[in-house]
């Protein structure tokens, strides 16, 4: 009788440990999909280490090549409109930042064979800060920044 | 998560530019439910990816910080006008949708 109930037991906790493992897996299969994706990068609560994150390297030359087009004064954070124009030639990528965020890199767009310095987004911003735009061509590293006004942040609750 | 994008490509002289809307709620993982306080579980697109003849024209690689529904655009040349490109997304969870569309 004692042992009928002991396997019964071992059955239970066999089953519970093949869901918690198969829950496991689940939950890092997307995680694995997307090697590419530097969560460093992202993660990073600073501009200087999202971009070392990022690219490698924090430092970076400011550029008057490089235009931003987003508005003095976005009433709505949550919805920022950014335009980035480079004719830097050779651009590998082109990078969005907003300084006051919690996580400040926002996006960065690998441009492939063709693709020309230019890029548009939209994206939220938790209060007034500096919108920096970084274009990495070969091995060097620009920069450019706009000040964005914000009357309500777009990353709280 | 079908026909989340609504994709656009016109050619203006050898340029031609792209434009997308995609419906994606964008959670960045730090917003908190107004009601119940608890933290909204991070649901974001996580890379966008656009070809051409198989090649990729651009690769986004988005955080939360991009707003909710996003819109992405960009410019390409090398194209011309009937062929087709394609766009495609994947989010933090790893659901995807992709559309095509013809150059205008």
């Amino acid at each position: 009788m004692i042992d009928a109930k002991r396997r019964i037991l071992l059955k239970g906790s066999l089953a519970a440990g093949a869901v918690g493992i198969a829950a496991g897996a689940g939950l890092l299969t997307p995680r694995a999909v997307l090697a590419a994706w530097p969560e460093s990068a992202f993660a990073a609560k600073s501009v200087d280490d999202a971009l070392e994150g990022l690219l490698g390297t924090s430092s970076h030359e400011v550029s008057d090549s490089i235009k931003i087009k987003a508005p003095d004064i976005a009433e709505n954070g949550a919805v920022v409109p950014v335009t980035v124009e480079s004719d830097v030639d050779g651009i590998d990528s082109i990078s969005v930042l907003a300084a006051g965020n919690q996580t400040p890199l926002i996006a960065s767009f690998n441009l492939g064979a063709g693709a020309l310095g230019f890029v548009s987004t939209r994206i939220k911003m938790a209060k007034t800060a500096e919108v920096i735009a970084v274009v990495k061509a070969g091995d060097k590293i620009f920069s450019a920044s706009k000040e964005v006004k914000v009357t309500i942040g777009g990353c709280g609750g | 998560m079908a026909n989340s994008i609504k994709v656009r490509a016109t050619l203006k002289g050898d340029v031609t530019e792209v434009k997308a809307l995609m419906n994606h709620p964008m959670e960045t993982g730090l917003r908190k439910d107004k009601e119940t306080g608890e933290v909204i579980p991070a649901h974001f697109i996580q890379e966008v990816v656009c070809k051409w003849q198989d090649k990729e024209v651009i690769n986004a690689l988005w955080s939360g910080g991009v707003s909710k529904n996003p819109y992405i655009a960009f410019k390409f040349t090398g194209a011309a006008k009937g062929d087709t490109i394609q766009l495609a997304w994947t989010d933090n969870k790893g659901e995807s949708d992709s559309a095509e569309a013809e150059i205008k």
